[in-house]
């Protein structure tokens, strides 16, 4: 057993034996490392002014994604790269090309947002050589400004895409080799690591069956993968937590797999890994994982995450239980798979028992003939939580009836759950505007939905409603929703 | 002066009217600019968090704080009875607003005492560990409420009267009565509230403050500690966004780090949460408007009587001037013969609502345009030709006083409005649209133009004066400082432009400095939109006297007449001689010359009496207008800004590249107060939407996807202003109620714009869903 994490920040190889279990890479570079070009803007990431990036090994590729520091404990950077704001210009004090096209755009004016964006924009011209308008925003989902109106950040992103990554002027370039070996040298052991501080142990498992037994020993234990949620437990409600038992590590949970029996996710596998096997083979989910969070959360956040804490307004159970996924449950006693609308049983009480942890989730691959989609209404379009979200799997057999419906909702019920009249009324009936129209009625036996800041529950009874004719309309052939960018143009 | 060249050249860099980079740009994208939480800390620092009232209304019984003391880190806990002072922080002198609570609360959220500890983690932990008692009285939190218990108001309410509206609104063929609510609005500046002071001899402090005001912040503090103002010094170097958050709700954070500072002899920082900051401090105010229009067929407007009730919350702060400069622009940019217009400034149990962008302007305009919508849904015809039917003419028309007897002299609305027309193609797009909704059952799309037309100075008629301070060193390198305050708006950047241009040197001989109450004293608010107006003169002012001097000691030492002196780019020709600017300098300083000066300006031409309603109390007016375009889906409510063309008047431009930054970033921000941003209380009157994860600002995914904005080149200030420029720190936020009207027109084609939809602002998902069914049940 190790007690202490390694990491590089930016240029500096740090050994840390003391940090708290629920300390924030914030707090450490602002209080700890006077590095305070990263600020704290709102510290329940969703503002992205706190933006770094993380450099990581994955597959063998070293990965920098952005995440937000304010909400991600020290314990998980153990075998990383932190990279802030601080290290982008040249020592001379030349601007790197993305801090110069924020300059020549007037991309800043109050400039507090500023580094957060330099920063997810750097992410961005990292990963993608020429980004057209609408990946831009989707870079920038996680990212407010108040003051610009974002057009000339959109501007700058678009002027620094001419300009490519080049060891002579990007430190990360430059570095990369010996980057990736020193990362290949603290990755290699496979010791657990526990520090305590201030009476809270941080615990980060050396392997999965390592995790189990931690989890025998201390199952009130928190297990945190990108501490998207737990990190706010922190931050606004200030829980204490012992101990925090870190996964995002272990690639053992990061497993995408696609066999006869469907796609199999590893709980640690983030919304960002995940997108691309969902694109491919179930485009309709695959554009909702672009309505999760900002980028800084999707880098972070787990589908397994999204389901352990079982909140009911999560965005992929609606899907995934229209999709019949499955979900598989591990501890020291073996490992059991249960239908995911099993595992919620109420608010705030899942089926998962002490010293169990979310192993992988199992997605059917949806019949070659079936339609399915996914729709999440929320206030804003992008970056927001759902009202509602709604999920519609349908088969129809060869008379042109319904074969196979499943219709799950969030936030219409304290869980993810199924709209089970509804289906009722729609099985073996023929898939006309006759039968939905009167089968949409049954959402007020599936749901009483509650009024709350996000939607009154007449709106999402509603629009719950309107959401099947929506898939209706689109099973005709009709794509009946806004699309901000059409295909040509973008 | 040794980096700096003195090579002949033909211009400076940096003069008035170019397209100069934000001052800090470099620094903000480096990480580099200093925010006040970002100051190394003086050991010893300590940390402060505040208590607050979990009840609406409720009178305090008691409060046991042994829980908090005793709660590691803590170092001290302040009530209202450690208030040395005034435990008052009411910002327009109504002693209603108490730092912390003293026998009641009256509103969740209210400050009841400060935690002082080591760090701000043991603070904010220690803060929730009190044992509160409380006795809870009736509460309300909407205008609704406030009305239905009386009424009660935290200042005084204004009329504006011109004609007569009572007998002559039965007059024409066509009358309409209604009503329209307006949402309030988070300002969710970037940095959020905080303050840090530092002790010094005697009553001394400093404090660091992200204010928009230092002088009031300097006033409030040595109120508080009852001690000399000039004891007190506050400094701000710059803000983290400020949208008139920060011209008085930093009076709470900086007084409290003063009082603790002073009390413990450490310096001391308060930095709220982000939900904390959302809770505490005030929001622009929620209206309801009542209207009654009278007009003819063709749709023109005989008289308005309109009563205009704001959400106040629970103290006066700046709610009397909100309410007040909001009848200001009821009128929009529309001439009422006959006109009574009526504030309530309503009390409410929520926090109190202050300052933003607009300052009511944007809430009295929205009601004018609402009007507008109303007459040309009721006679059939496009709202854009009702607006230009109803336009204030030029002088000689008799279509030029406003309901408070000012007369519009420099109107531009229509050239403004009818270029945009064309150059939008509104008339094509408008029947394209009309069209598209005939075949299109979901998605429909709207269209609309509408103009701003904003009154600029403040209706204090105090307000509007400003110092600077200018001194030119022996190197020549010169140091600016003036009253008013950067918060991104490029101010610093403008006003080191015209300090530049006066000289006639290169800017980078400018040195900007952090703005300072022992500097330039008794300055107003950086607000409404008169940042550049007021301290460009100021500062303009300074130069000018200096560069008297030295043409003074030229024409003395060179014995040539003042006419031949001339301040070149870097050099000055003084007769048939030309020297470089440092070497005029320091030999006027081995002469005695004084190479300093304070400048100081003050408003020409203004005047208002409030009792009678009558005055000038606007320098001039800015104009500008928009076209927007939107998609709507009328199965869930969504809807996407297609397109948005804008053209603003900023007069002659001190900064193009700037006064657009400021055109865009006022729009989308706009854009988000009509559509998105939601302030939701609940029935405890508790705000549930306190951070970013509940409160949506917009992304730039909801700027509009085609976003054409454009200075009217032509414009030019009608008076003599700094470089004959505008303000334009407010005026464009109104161009985004196109964005509404737009909306509102997609909505309509339910009913084949036979009804006006009345969309009430925000105009989020569920209210253009619920807005569509209306119209469906027609």
């Amino acid at each position: 057993m190790n007690s202490a994490i390694r990491f590089i920040l930016n240029s500096e190889e740090i050994t840390l034996a003391d940090f708290s279990a629920t300390e924030t890479l914030l707090d450490y570079l602002r209080l700890r490392r006077r590095l305070t070009g990263t600020k704290e803007g709102c510290a329940e990431g969703d503002c992205g002014a706190c933006t770094v990036l993380v450099g990581r090994l994955v597959e063998g590729r070293l990965v920098y994604e952005s995440i937000n520091a304010c909400i991600r404990f020290l314990g998980s950077l153990h075998a990383t790269h932190v990279v802030t704001v601080e290290h982008l210009a040249a020592k001379d004090g030349t601007l790197h090309p993305v801090q110069q096209a924020m300059v020549d755009c007037h991309g800043s004016q109050c400039g507090f947002c500023t580094p957060g964006f330099v920063m997810s924009l750097y992410g961005l011209w990292l990963s993608n050589e020429e980004p057209d308008r609408s990946e831009i925003e989707i870079a920038l989902q996680g990212n407010l400004c108040r003051c610009t109106g974002y057009e000339p950040i959109i501007k700058a992103a678009e002027q620094v895409s001419l300009t490519r990554p080049s060891a002579l002027f990007d430190p990360l370039e430059r570095d990369r080799a010996d980057i990736m070996a020193k990362l290949w040298t603290l990755k290699s052991s496979s010791d657990t690591i526990a520090v305590e501080k201030d009476g809270a142990r941080s615990i980060i498992p050396g392997s999965v069956e390592a995790l189990a037994g931690i989890l025998a020993d201390a199952p009130q234990a928190t297990i945190v993968a990108g501490a998207t949620d737990v990190g706010l437990w922190v931050t606004k409600q200030m829980r204490r937590l012992d101990p925090v038992v870190f996964i995002n590590h272990l690639t053992e949970l990061q497993r995408i797999e696609s066999d006869d029996t469907g796609i199999t996710f590893g709980a640690g596998v983030t919304y960002a890994q995940a997108l691309e096997t969902l694109q491919m083979e179930i485009p309709a989910f695959g554009d909702l994982i672009d309505r999760i969070g900002g980028a800084q959360v999707r880098n972070a956040g787990t589908i397994g995450g999204n389901i352990a804490n079982g909140s009911p307004i999560g965005d992929t159970p609606p899907p995934l239980i229209a999709l019949g996924a499955s979900v598989t449950l591990r501890s020291v006693e073996g490992s059991r798979r249960l239908p995911l609308e099993d595992f919620f049983i109420a608010y705030g009480k899942q089926d998962r028992r002490p010293g169990e942890f979310v192993e992988e989730i199992l997605v059917p691959h949806p019949h070659e003939d079936a339609f399915f989609s996914v729709y999440k209404i929320s206030k804003r379009r992008d970056e927001d939580i759902s009202a509602l979200c709604g999920a519609f799997y349908l088969m129809i057999d060869a008379e042109g009836c319904v074969g196979d419906i499943r219709i799950a909702f969030g936030g219409m019920a304290a869980t993810p759950k199924r709209a089970q009249a509804v289906e009722a009324a729609l099985l073996g009936q023929p898939w006309s505007w006759q039968t939905v129209a009167e089968a949409s009625l049954a959402f007020d036996e599936d749901y009483q939905p509650l009024t709350d800041w996000r939607a009154s529950a007449e709106y999402r009874s509603l629009t719950a409603k309107n959401l099947l004719t929506r898939f209706f309309l689109e099973t005709a052939g009709a794509p009946v929703h806004l699309q901000r960018f059409e295909m040509e143009e973008v | 002066m040794d980096k700096l060249t003195n090579a002949p050249k033909s211009v400076i860099n940096g003069p008035m009217h170019t397209s100069l980079k934000h001052d800090s740009a470099h620094k903000h994208v480096t990480g580099t600019a200093e925010y006040i939480d970002d100051i190394a800390e003086p050991a010893g620092t300590l940390h402060g968090a505040l208590g607050l009232s979990e009840r609406a209304h409720a009178e305090l019984l008691s409060v046991d704080l042994d829980a908090v003391k005793a709660s590691p880190g803590v170092i001290a806990v302040l009530t209202e009875k450690d208030v040395p002072g005034f435990n008052d922080i009411a910002s327009t002198g109504q002693h209603d607003e108490p730092l912390l609570a003293t026998t009641d609360v009256r509103f969740h959220g209210q400050p009841i005492f400060a935690v002082i500890a080591e760090t701000r983690d043991q603070a904010r932990r220690a803060a929730k560990l009190a044992k509160i008692e409380y006795r809870d009285l009736p509460h309300w939190s909407d205008i609704q409420g406030a009305l239905e218990n009386g009424g009660k108001l935290v200042t005084q309410p204004m009329t504006l009267l011109r004609g007569e509206p009572e007998t002559e609104i039965d007059k024409p063929p066509l009358r309409i009565q209604g009503s329209m609510e307006i949402g309030g609005q988070e300002h969710f500046y970037l940095e959020s509230q905080i303050a840090f002071a530092m002790p010094g001899e005697d009553e001394d402090v400093l404090v660091w403050s992200s204010t928009q005001h230092p002088s009031e912040i300097q006033h409030m503090v040595a109120h508080v500690l009852g001690i000399a103002n000039h004891a007190v010094e506050v400094k701000t170097r710059r803000m983290g966004g400020g949208f008139g958050g920060k011209e008085t709700q930093g009076n709470l954070f900086a007084c409290l780090a003063a009082l603790a500072a002073k009390t413990l002899k450490r310096p001391v920082k308060f930095r709220p949460d982000r939900d904390e900051d959302m809770v505490v401090t005030g929001k622009r105010h929620d209206f309801k408007v009542d209207y009654d229009v009278a007009f003819d067929e063709d749709g023109r407007i005989h008289a308005v009587d309109a009563t205009y009730a704001a959400r106040c919350g629970w103290s006066a702060d700046l709610s009397g001037p909100v309410t007040d400069r909001a009848l200001f622009h009821a009128d929009s940019s529309y001439f009422y013969p006959h006109v009574r217009l009526t504030s309530k400034p309503l009390m409410t149990h929520t926090t109190s609502n202050t300052a933003f962008r607009g300052f009511g302007g944007p809430q009295g305009l929205l009601g004018g345009e609402r009007i507008i919508e109303e007459i040309a849904y009721a006679v059939g015809k496009d709202p854009l030709d009702i607006r230009k039917l109803n336009f204030y003419g030029q002088p000689g028309s008799g279509r030029t006083t406003t309901p408070y007897h000012q007369e519009v002299e420099d109107n531009i609305i229509l050239r403004i409005v009818e270029e945009l027309e064309a150059s939008s193609d509104y008339r094509a797009r408008r029947e394209a649209i009309v069209e598209f909704n005939e075949r299109s059952p979901v998605i429909r799309k709207g269209i609309a133009l509408t103009p701003v037309k904003f009154g600029i100075s403040f209706t204090m008629t105090a307000y509007n004066q400003a110092g600077a301070l200018v001194h030119v060193y022996q190197d020549g390198s010169i140091h600016l400082n003036h009253g008013g305050t950067e918060m991104g708006q490029g101010l610093y950047t403008k006003v080191a432009q015209v300090v530049a241009d006066a000289f006639n040197v290169d800017i980078e001989r400018v040195k900007i400095t952090a703005t300072t109450t022992g500097k330039v004293p008794n300055t107003s608010a950086t607000a409404a939109s008169s940042g550049s107006d007021l301290n460009g003169m100021a500062a303009y002012d300074a130069a000018r006297q200096i560069r008297e001097r030295l043409v003074d000691f030229a024409c003395r030492q060179w014995k040539v007449h003042k006419d031949d002196v001339e301040f070149l780019p870097n050099r000055v020709r003084i007769g048939t001689e030309v020297v470089p600017f440092d070497t005029l300098v320091r030999a006027a300083y081995y002469d005695r010359v004084q190479l300093s000066a304070a400048g100081f300006y003050k408003t020409p031409k203004i005047h208002w009496d409030r009792a009678a309603g009558r005055g000038h109390p606007f320098y001039y007016f800015s104009y500008g207008a928009a076209v927007s375009e939107v998609s709507i889906d009328t199965l869930t409510g969504e809807y996407m800004v297609d397109r948005t063309d804008i053209l603003h008047d900023v007069g002659k431009s001190l900064n193009p590249a700037i006064d657009i930054g400021q055109v865009e970033g006022a729009f989308v921000q706009g854009m988000g107060w009509l559509t998105t941003e939601e302030l939701w209380w609940d029935d405890k009157g508790r705000l549930r939407t306190h951070a970013p994860s509940t409160y949506k600002i917009p992304l730039a995914s909801d700027r509009p996807r085609i976003f054409n904005v454009k200075l009217a080149e032509w414009a030019e200030n009608t008076e003599p202003t700094i470089g004959r420029s505008k303000a334009v720190g407010e005026p464009p936020f109104m161009l985004a109620i196109s964005v509404l009207e737009a909306i509102s027109m997609a909505v309509a084609s339910i009913a084949d714009y036979a009804v006006c939809p009345k969309l009430d602002a925000p105009a989020t998902p569920e209210r253009v869903l619920m807005a569509v069914e209306r119209l469906k049940a027609m």
